[in-house]
């Protein structure tokens, strides 16, 4: 039966009817709901781990015992398995191995727009790009052949709309892949330099064979139409290419991308007249086919940033968009995302905005919002677990050029425990006199909750082993060390400034749970009284100053023909923050 | 001949949902479908998407600008923010219903109170109460539902049986708050 999937969801099932034994994965949009997907499957051991290398690692270990195993990740996680990543190129696979990046082109929810095809090239790994996503399903079975095959672990490229986009798939049944046998083989899995110059020449054979199947499999095929002109394409660009030419054009589709199919690239080159190479992000396709001494139309033509829709391909080439409405936008509001209502992450950021001489080293998750208004509470953000040891960097200039300026990490525990704990080991080994702030939500709360290290769950919903930060915290050494309720705009100033004031290194945890999470039992336990209040603003008390506007609130507004604020019932979920900023205490709880 | 669907609404408005239903309505129905949609940060009360294509065969699964047959938006000032993807013939339904966006709550800008008149000046527009429709069924959040119905009306699907659709995908408690909210929804348009 056909099934209307997403591409994430079609990879996991894809690696489920391959046989998969492990999966791991740590949460980043686009590449989420692999794992989530995987994790439905009780055939298959799933995990989230802590961070990208952790995962890439569990996976080459459950390869080399004999499983068949796959990692997946977005883009920016491969920055941090691409260690372990280059090295198992080199030793090659027992069980078959898969590692999935999902890259994102227009950056919808990322900090850069990276591609992800030239780690295939520069790890030397053959690499898969599925269109759709029945080509994912397909390509994922697929990639373990290669991977047991060429003894090799297998690169998928996937970019946001492949993940996202849902089509229509063909399933079929899981065929268990028995476990093979493991035993010691130094010579192939311990790459000191003696192992690893004589698995370095391996490399590059088995590439040779590579790009041997390249050229033969149906994976990547010419489609001649009229021969004017033709396009060589991979990826979801396939189908925004023949949106705009149907078949006035040629096709070359390229699902395996490295090695490429040289051979075929040259005949299709020399059948077409004009060639377009289209393709998102980097000249991948491009540079390839002019080192085989074409000129194709690429970049100079298409942008070498954001996706390339239909309509950006319309426009660069017929110079103009498919007809539309013109009108005055002027009315448009813009609505940049903002921090939930009943999120746990106001009062922080609103405390933090007010201060004066201070840096904010921020980091990544919903908490970059305190970048925007009103909070405009942050300073930097680069990768995950940046925050602490950039502010580690930072509090030392500031302390070499004698400057009064302090700074302030602030991550979530997702985050924490992914990189940022490194960091801090920084700041308790070195140091610094950062203040840093773990914001505990109890959960991953950007890529939509996500168990992890602090929750006390599994993916599958297991109950495990709790990690507590503060003990943790501890346990490296420091000595100024509070857990705060965010919510608690008084505790939480006074706490600050007693940190701040200090020249040694401090860490204070505000702990409340996300306003979106499913609460747990612990979590019923423990926050009691948690969203169970709404708020409402005593008009006869408010005079109208907008002050708990400063709380950037989605259920607070400000009503201009009464002028006074008014909360929505419905959104608000009583975290009392705005009514700790007013000013005429006109911010009352319902009922009282 | 692909029909492109455009359904946009703010983060936490259940165009998901709706969506979701349509798509599988369609596919059992027997056509081609594409489905794209944006997750992340954008769904913390930002604007939001989902972009339904069905037919013969589909090969896009994002529509282009000047490429809707219907923009259908759970939320006013959404409408006109996605007015450019509508064909110029193109038909708009739209919600009565209001959330404003930051800028608007911090006193930035303000909320123009002409944006129906507007949408209306360029394109045939049915205006839906799906807030009230969905409160007087008893659960505001069925407004999504509401909107579902009045897609189908408006794309002339209604062949496809989508209460029994409805039966085998939603909750049992709220099968039959669904079934109503997609009747009215019809009824709206």
């Amino acid at each position: 039966m056909k099934k209307l999937l997403t591409g994430d969801e079609a990879i996991a099932r894809g690696a489920y009817e391959a046989g998969v034994h492990f999966a791991a994965a740590y949460p980043g949009t686009p590449s989420t709901e692999i794992l989530e997907n995987l994790a439905k499957y009780p055939e298959v051991y799933a995990e989230w781990s802590p961070n990208e290398k952790v995962a890439l690692e569990g996976a080459i270990g459950a390869s080399v015992a004999g499983g068949r195993s796959i990692a997946s990740m977005k883009h920016v996680g491969l920055n941090v398995a691409a260690d372990p990543l280059f090295t198992f190129a080199y030793t090659g696979v027992n069980g078959g191995a898969v590692v999935v990046t999902a890259d994102e082109p227009a950056m919808y929810s990322s900090q850069n727009e990276q591609d992800n095809r030239n780690y295939a090239k520069a790890a030397k790994l053959p690499m898969l790009e599925p269109a759709d996503s029945q080509e994912c399903l397909d390509m994922a079975k697929l990639a373990f052949e290669i991977s047991e095959s060429f003894d090799t672990p297998v690169l998928m490229r996937l970019t946001t709309r492949v993940c996202h986009a849902k089509s229509l798939v063909q399933c079929g049944q899981r065929q268990e892949a028995p476990v093979r046998d493991y035993h010691r083989q130094m010579d192939k899995y311990v790459c000191v330099p003696a192992v690893s110059r004589k698995l370095r020449v391996k490399v590059a054979e088995r590439m040779a064979k590579l790009a041997e199947y390249s050229e033969k499999t149906p994976l990547n095929f010419a489609q001649y139409n009229d021969l004017q002109a033709g396009v060589i394409t991979s990826g979801d660009c396939y189908f925004y290419a023949q949106e705009v030419f149907g078949d006035t054009v040629s096709y070359l589709k390229l699902g395996m991308t490295n090695p490429l199919p040289a051979n075929l690239i040259r005949e299709f080159c020399q059948k077409v007249g004009k060639i377009y190479v289209i393709e998102e992000n980097d000249p991948y396709l491009e540079d390839a086919v002019r080192q085989l001494g074409f000129d194709p139309i690429g970049q100079a033509l298409f942008p070498y940033t954001g996706e390339l829709t239909p309509e950006v391909i319309r426009k660069a080439v017929f110079g103009q968009a498919l007809p539309s409405i013109e009108y005055d936008q002027s009315k448009v509001v813009g609505r940049p995302p903002t921090l939930c209502a009943g999120c746990p992450h106001r009062g922080f950021f609103y405390e933090i905005g007010r201060r004066k001489d201070i840096m904010v080293c921020g980091d990544i998750g919903c908490y970059a919002l305190g970048s925007a208004k009103p909070f405009n509470a942050i300073d930097t953000t680069i990768c995950m677990g940046a925050s602490i040891s950039m502010g580690h960097g930072a509090q030392k200039i500031f302390k070499l050029g004698d400057k009064p300026t302090k700074v302030v990490s602030v991550l979530g525990d997702s985050t924490f425990f992914h990189t940022g704990i490194n960091s801090l080991i920084n700041v308790a080994y070195n140091q610094s006199s950062t203040v840093n702030i773990i914001l505990d939500n109890r959960i991953t709360g950007m890529t939509g909750h996500q168990e992890n290290p602090g929750s006390g769950y599994t993916v599958k919903g297991e109950p495990t082993n709790l990690i507590d930060i503060e003990t943790l915290v501890k346990a490296l050494g420091f000595r100024h060390v509070r857990t705060v309720d965010p919510n608690d705009l008084d505790t939480l100033k006074k706490t600050l400034d007693e940190f701040l004031d200090l020249d040694e290194p401090s860490v204070i945890i505000t702990r409340w749970p996300c306003a979106l999470k499913k609460f747990s039992q612990e979590d019923k336990a423990e926050f009691t009284d948690a969203f169970s209040q709404k708020y409402t603003v005593d008009t006869d008390t408010c005079i109208g100053c907008r002050i708990c506007m400063r709380a950037g609130c989605p259920a607070l507004s400000f009503d201009q023909q009464a002028k006074k604020a008014k909360v929505d019932k419905v959104q608000c979920l009583g975290c009392g923050v705005c009514a700790q900023i007013c000013p005429k205490q006109a911010i009352i709880k319902e009922g009282k | 001949m692909t029909k492109s669907v455009l359904l946009v609404g703010v983060g936490g408005q259940g165009t998901i949902l709706a969506s979701k239903l349509l798509t599988t309505g369609l596919m059992q129905a027997g056509y081609d479908v594409k489905m794209s949609e944006i997750h992340g940060m954008s769904q913390r009360g930002g604007s939001v998407s989902s972009q339904v294509r069905y037919g013969e065969k589909v090969l896009s699964p994002v529509i282009e600008p000047g490429g809707a047959d219907i923009l259908v938006s759970f939320e006013v000032m959404e409408a006109l923010r996605w007015l450019n993807y509508l064909k110029p013939d193109g038909k708009i339904i739209v919600n009565q219903f209001q959330l404003p966006p930051m800028p608007v709550i911090t006193g930035e800008a303000v909320y123009a109170t002409d944006i129906i008149q507007e949408l209306q000046a360029h394109a045939d527009v049915t205006v839906v109460d799906a807030a009230a429709i969905a409160s007087r069924l008893g659960n505001p959040k069925a407004m999504n539902i509401v909107l579902l119905g009045a897609i189908i009306k408006a794309m002339n699907l209604t062949d496809i049986d989508w209460e029994q659709l409805i039966r085998e995908t939603v909750k049992p408690a709220f099968v039959e708050l669904n079934i109503q909210a997609v009747r009215q929804g019809m009824a709206a348009v």
